[in-house]
């Protein structure tokens, strides 16, 4: 990485001093920016991030130029210095990638109008400031699947980091499409506090395998959950990218992101002149979230079952929030023949019928 | 089957063990006089290098000894800026803190997500001990653990022995009370302070090394996450007494696990409460062990000061 900055910067000198001028090939090349939660190696989260802005680079090979901050934290200002260090590289395109970026996203979109801010997650925009994210929900529903045909015990552990609607979502998904299957099984969850800590991750799965879960999930971005799966000789369920090595005998299937083909198109209009601030939810029909491969540990059939469902999501047949949806109450919260709309979703603050824990108010 | 309960049990030694090397290393150290805060950092360089060894080799003994080693460099650094040179105890110990989290997050950059060898992972599978094993309950919660488990209470035993029964023993606590004392009797304060100083290092890297090798075990960034701290106070809460950190180490692993477990009921306590228990714990038992005075587990006299013979 430094390395080819370092010889980026001979280049563009050496071409300075040749013929005084930035040659028109430098010019044109346009400088993007990514800041990332966690480390690039992290094999989730922002690994999903990275392989994204490493397509980008190929895309449109001579053309874009990218350089990347990790392990930016996000719950303090870390992220502005960080920021105003990527514009004073030259960067005019600034992906933030964690939702907890996003007030300070806003403030330094602020001071420079003519760079453009996408911000992952969050749900504030501006002029010259967009925000993105993708509908994870739709292959969390068919990892349910997976999930639910694969259970002998009919629990299913459910590691999860904080309250708020996107984990809400992602495990009301899930587990809707659990029940799709197999109406009997029940979802376990633990509740962790916090998106990156290893051993607690693993522990929490731990406490679902010793109440009796056979399959455990996860919204967590380490592959602590899968580790501990595998040693109790149970099966898992991973989240963000394929990772199938870290625990081979547990590992199922995941649901992942897909930010390359996005990540291009933003800035191609960006070169194109006609990129417009919006608010970008893609699902399973733009291939911004896909479910990885299933693996041979998956159960019988589950495959056919799985891209029976794709097809329909992908072909706008089957909304994953459609009713009838029973809470935790037993009381309908989506009638039938209705359905959950993009403002429900993004306030989402209840479980399905089914889930075994609780939202700490 | 055993019950949630042993269950439980058996995960808090688990998550103590950490914890355990890390208080018995910390004690060391202080009972020669030694206030080292670097626990964290070295934790950590224990971590990051145990874990690369274990990847390279795939020899688990090799990568405990690497990682003890690693440990032992770290504060070979603070002991020489302490004990040589003289200078303050904490900021030399923050600043180890600050160094091992830097060398760490550095080595780690290209192991993050890494796994540890299968060849590492079967040797730090859980052993039922014969006859102890067997024991009802206990031999479910002590006696079915890993190797490394069992290095940790042996470990604590001998240094109990050591510290408490023989005369390396005596000399390197009669240092941590009154080294001009000690001088006067004709022990080496300087070679006294760096042998336990450096001792007690190589034990807090193996802290760091159980959590990256057979706890995670998988290099993850910054992989302690405040462990090491807690083990500063832990060794406040047990009076500097190895015996006594087994219990303190296991019960503080218990507190760290407990949250998950309590989630299950129904029990009307935020669960955010829950996990700060560690930490209001910590604070209850420095009130309370500052109140609470016994000539056995007490602050050794000299702790945190710098020696200078021509001082007498």
């Amino acid at each position: 990485m430094k390395g080819r900055l370092l010889k980026g910067a001979v280049v563009a000198l050496l071409a300075l001093a040749c013929t005084g001028m930035i040659s028109a090939q430098t010019a044109k090349k346009i400088k993007v920016g990514f800041i990332y939660l966690g480390p690039v190696g992290d094999g989730g989260y922002t690994y999903a991030h990275d392989l994204g802005r490493k397509y980008l680079e190929q895309a449109l090979p001579g053309q874009v130029e990218t350089v990347y901050k990790e392990s930016v934290s996000d719950g303090n200002a870390d992220s502005e210095p960080v920021m105003r260090d990527l514009i004073d590289q030259g960067c005019t395109i600034i992906f933030a990638t964690s939702f907890g970026y996003m007030d300070h996203v806003e403030k330094i979109a602020k001071e420079y109008p003519n760079v453009k801010f996408l911000h992952c997650s969050g749900y504030k925009s501006g002029p010259n400031f967009g925000n993105y994210f993708g509908r994870i929900e739709q292959p969390r529903y068919l990892s349910g699947i997976v999930a639910g045909m694969k259970t002998k015990t009919n629990k299913i552990g459910y590691v999860l980091a904080f309250e708020i609607p996107e984990c809400i979502r992602g495990v009301d998904s899930f587990t809707l499409g659990v029940r799709s299957v197999n109406p009997k099984a029940t979802v376990l969850l633990k509740w962790t506090h916090t998106w990156y800590d290893p051993a607690k991750e693993k522990d929490a799965a731990v406490a679902l395998l010793d109440e009796g879960c056979d399959v455990i999930a996860q919204h967590q971005d380490t592959t602590g959950p899968q580790i501990a799966a595998q040693e109790k000789g149970a099966f898992a369920i991973g989240y963000n990218s394929d990772s199938k090595n870290a625990a081979p005998k547990a590992y199922l299937t995941a649901p992942i992101w897909n930010w390359g083909p996005y990540y291009t198109a933003q800035v191609k209009a960006v070169i194109a002149g006609t990129w417009k601030p919006e608010a970008y939810w893609g699902g399973m029909a733009d291939g911004v979230v896909d479910l990885a491969p299933l693996t041979a540990n998956a159960p019988k059939g589950a495959q056919a079952a799985v891209d029976k469902v794709k097809a329909q999501i992908i072909a706008g047949k089957f909304d994953v929030w459609a009713g009838p949806v029973k809470d935790q109450t037993g009381a309908v919260r989506i009638a039938k023949g209705a359905t959950l709309d993009d403002k429900g979703q993004l306030s989402l603050d209840w479980l399905v019928e089914g889930i075994v824990g609780k939202i700490e108010k | 089957m055993d019950s949630l309960l042993v269950k439980f049990l058996a995960g808090s030694v688990q998550a103590g063990t950490p914890l355990l090397f890390a208080t018995l290393g910390e004690s060391l150290t202080e009972r020669v006089g030694n206030l080292n805060l670097g626990v964290e950092g070295l934790m950590l360089m224990g971590a990051v290098i145990g874990f690369n060894t274990a990847l390279v080799t795939g020899n688990p003994a090799l990568a405990l000894l690497a990682a003890m080693a690693a440990g032992a460099a770290g504060s070979l650094i603070f002991a020489f800026l302490t004990v040589s040179l003289r200078a303050n105890q904490v900021v030399s110990g923050l600043t180890l803190t600050i160094f091992g989290t830097g060398f760490a997050g550095f080595l780690g950059q290209s192991l993050t997500g890494k796994v540890t060898p299968d060849s590492v992972k079967a040797f730090f599978t859980p052993i039922k001990l014969p006859v102890l094993g067997d024991i009802p309950y206990l031999g479910s919660i002590f006696f079915r653990q890993d190797i490394f488990i069992y290095l940790g209470y042996l470990t604590a035993v001998v240094l109990g022995f050591y510290l408490f029964s023989t005369r390396p023993g005596l000399n390197l606590r009669a240092v941590g009370e009154s080294p001009a004392a000690a001088d006067a009797s004709g022990v080496s304060v300087v070679r006294a302070k760096y042998i336990h100083t450096l001792l007690g290092g190589a034990l807090c890297a193996l802290g760091g090394a159980y959590l990256s090798l057979v706890y995670v075990p998988a290099w993850q960034e910054n992989i302690t996450a405040g462990r090491g701290w807690i083990a500063v106070a832990l060794v406040i809460f047990t009076g500097w007494n190895p015996y006594i950190a087994i219990l303190g180490s296991f019960f503080f692993g218990g507190l760290d696990i407990v949250g998950f477990r309590l989630q299950k009921y129904d029990i009307k306590i935020s669960q955010y409460l829950i996990d700060a228990l560690p930490y209001v714990v910590t604070i209850l038992v420095l009130i309370a062990s500052s109140v609470r005075k016994s000539a056995r587990n007490s602050t050794p006299g000299s702790l945190g000061e710098p020696y200078f013979r021509e001082e007498r």
